[in-house]
């Protein structure tokens, strides 16, 4: 029995466009345990999404994994077939999108969209399904389920969109949740309720949840460990508390900064991260952040930094980082 | 000269909705909402998404025409239409070279043929600004240098510029005429994190710089308070609180901006852990459709038979601090 649910390693993945290769993923490597809830955040572009759809196999055209490892649950991606794959999903590892609005088939009522789930992962049958179908959406907090079954999604608010979205993703109980951005198109107050839902059913089921957003104020609220990352790298690996309380890179040390917050006492000026992103298409040599760092040093233009370790899970991608530490090493001996 | 640049009494914008005669439905987008922008501050506006507040926001402009009540800009009278009274509006051009604003969405607010030269040189042709082409032409540059762009940049059509570069442009273009007054209609929700820092400090910068006064309209209450003086809350076409920033975000009287203040994720692992949440139950009332008295009720947890059917009273509950609610001693 594997230690991890999900373990990646050095996962390389391009995009091959008409314009040249973009390296959207570069030695990403992610492990996480059963019941874990794992945060990853960066900017549109940072190769959040990819990471989670390769587990998947939901790589889009012109896509390739070119390198690495992926381990899910005892199955090794890399060489699944469609057809183990299509069992897989839905099955043990499910997923929730961002817009519940264009996820949800517009012509089928809800209760086909929840039985279509379970008719297809197990030996149900359709009276049966139906029954699941409802039992699920008690289960996500949705009032008079037997009216809703027979609606379609346009009659339902964005929340309730997304409710349903969670109720079809944990029709067969899976051990793994992707949750891409799932309240991002919804208000605040929704968004709590949306939360505190995903939360209690992690309580209630033990699914491990990979939880994709850019707001650092949801991954301090529900996640444990946080993975930054930036052009296609994960820069900054750790449980929660690392990453807010002893931020060792640059790029999320000013990441932090950036963000006004609400229980401020007084009015201090932000201080952003200047420069814009790299272009995906035309890398820099060494470290993507090094445009943007304060702290740049002439090893960061030329090559990419290594790894450094800070404890058990805390690691780094970073020059100063690694430079730091051994001096730090050197000043003990 | 008083200090009240913009003063918006009983605002009112329905817009209809289908029906004939007395059957004829409406959205009540704003209903009855008064408030006033001092010279030189930033009000700022929130609430959830259909709650009224970017219709607030263009119908003060007049980009839309008022339903009714009462808009003075500088002591003028722009527009003015109360119950049973004349319908008075003021020619809207010379107000426009004093009010601009700046659109949540930098991709579609923009022309995609133009360049962006001619974006930002519209309303200084528009408002003959300029005596000369050199003039203009240096004016567009002074201009995009303001925003941190640089004169290469006139040249280039929108697509070939970042969310955040765009935006920049969008600014731009509204100063173009040097305006007293911007309405800066969600400028940031379209851009990045590390973006939107930048983007802050420019608005402020440029509030410092030129003495301009806001009105910032956001769903983010974070950034609405890192940069308003005093802010505004919206729900279903209705202000229910205003309060200077501080004294909102710490001292909430109204049961909605309190749970829409625990409702905000905070960046911060420990806090949260502490953080008692308030979450409110069911969804926002279709506006359409308003529930009766007041607004928030359905989804209250002090609502009575006294909130049914009657609209609580837009009053000064302390010092500037305006809310509107029934129940203030219950719910504090």
């Amino acid at each position: 029995m594997n230690e991890y649910l999900v373990e990646i390693e050095n996962e390389r993945l391009s995009f091959f466009t008409p314009a040249g290769e973009v390296k959207a993923l570069n030695d990403v490597t992610i492990r996480l345990r059963e019941g874990e809830v794992l945060g990853i955040v960066g900017e549109s572009g940072s190769g959040k999404s990819v990471t989670a759809y390769s587990l998947m196999g939901l790589t889009a055209h012109p896509g390739k994994l070119i390198g690495g490892t992926l381990d899910f649950n005892g199955h090794r991606i890399n060489d699944m077939t469609e057809k183990e794959m299509r069992r897989m999903r839905g099955n043990e590892v499910a997923i929730i999108f961002q817009d519940p609005m264009t996820s949800l088939n517009p012509v089928y009522t809800i209760g086909n969209q929840i039985e279509e789930v379970i008719l297809l992962h197990t030996d149900k049958k359709k009276k049966e399904a139906r029954a699941r179908a409802k039992e699920l959406l008690e289960l996500v907090g949705i009032n008079e389920p037997e009216k809703r079954l027979k609606q379609y999604p346009h009659e339902l608010s964005g929340g309730m969109r997304q409710r349903v979205m969670i109720a079809i993703a944990l029709a067969c109980e899976p051990k793994l949740l992707i949750a891409d951005e799932p309240t991002t198109a919804l208000d605040v107050t929704i968004q709590a309720q949306i939360l505190e839902l995903m939360m209690e059913l992690k309580h209630k089921l033990g699914m491990a949840i990979i939880m994709i957003t850019h707001d650092l104020g949801i991954v301090a609220n529900i996640c444990e460990k946080i993975a930054v990352m930036y052009a296609g790298r994960i820069v900054e690996y750790g449980t929660a508390d690392e990453i807010f309380y002893d931020p060792k890179h640059e790029y999320t040390k000013g990441l932090l900064r950036s963000i006004p917050r609400l229980d401020a006492t007084k009015h201090e000026r932000l201080i952003p991260i200047e420069g814009t992103p790299i272009d995906m298409l035309n890398p820099p040599a060494g470290c993507p952040f090094a445009p943007r760092c304060g702290q740049c040093m002439k090893i960061c233009l030329r090559e990419m930094p290594p790894v450094t370790e800070f404890g058990e899970i805390h690691y780094t991608q970073c020059w100063l980082n690694q430079k730091q530490m051994m001096e730090g090493e050197a000043a003990n001996e | 000269m008083s200090d009240k640049l913009v003063q918006v009494e009983h605002l009112k914008q329905y817009f209809s909705a289908g029906g004939l005669g007395k059957s004829k439905k409406y959205v009540k987008a704003v209903d009855d909402v008064s408030f006033h922008i001092d010279r030189g501050e930033t009000l700022g506006l929130v609430g959830e998404s259909g709650c009224g507040k970017t219709t607030t926001g263009r119908t003060l402009l007049r980009l839309y025409e008022p339903t009714e009540g009462r808009i003075i800009y500088d002591d003028q009278v722009i527009f003015e239409k109360m119950p049973g009274g004349k319908r008075t509006a003021a020619d809207m051009l010379p107000y426009r070279k004093k009010m601009q604003i700046v659109f949540q969405d930098p991709y579609a607010s923009l022309d995609p043929r133009m360049t962006v030269g001619d974006i930002v040189g519209e309303p200084i042709d528009i408002h003959k600004l300029a005596g000369s082409k050199q003039e203009r032409y240096d004016r567009i540059i002074e201009l995009l240098q303001r925003v941190g762009l640089n004169s290469e940049h006139a040249n280039r059509y929108p697509h070939e510029f970042s969310g955040g570069q765009r935006q920049r442009v969008g600014i731009a273009r509204a100063l173009a005429v040097n305006p007293e007054f911007i309405v800066c209609d969600e400028p940031i929700s379209a851009l990045d994190v590390s973006i939107q820092a930048q983007v802050i400090n420019m608005f402020e910068d440029l509030q410092e710089q030129l003495g301009l006064t806001y009105l910032f309209i956001a769903h983010d209450l974070s950034v609405v308070k890192h940069i308003s003086n005093r802010i505004g809350v919206m729900y279903l076409g209705k202000m229910v609180e205003l309060a200077d920033s501080y004294e909102l975000t710490e001292h909430s009287l109204h049961p909605y901006t309190k749970s829409l203040i625990s409702a905000i994720p905070i960046a911060d692992p420990e806090v949260a852990r502490a953080n008692k949440r308030i979450v409110l139950e069911g969804d926002v009332p279709s506006p359409l459709n308003p529930p009766s008295g007041c607004r928030f009720r359905t989804r209250c947890p002090y609502a009575d038979e006294k909130c049914a059917c009657e609209v609580p009273e837009w009053r000064e509950a302390e010092k500037n601090h305006y809310v509107a609610c029934h129940h203030l001693d219950k719910c504090n």
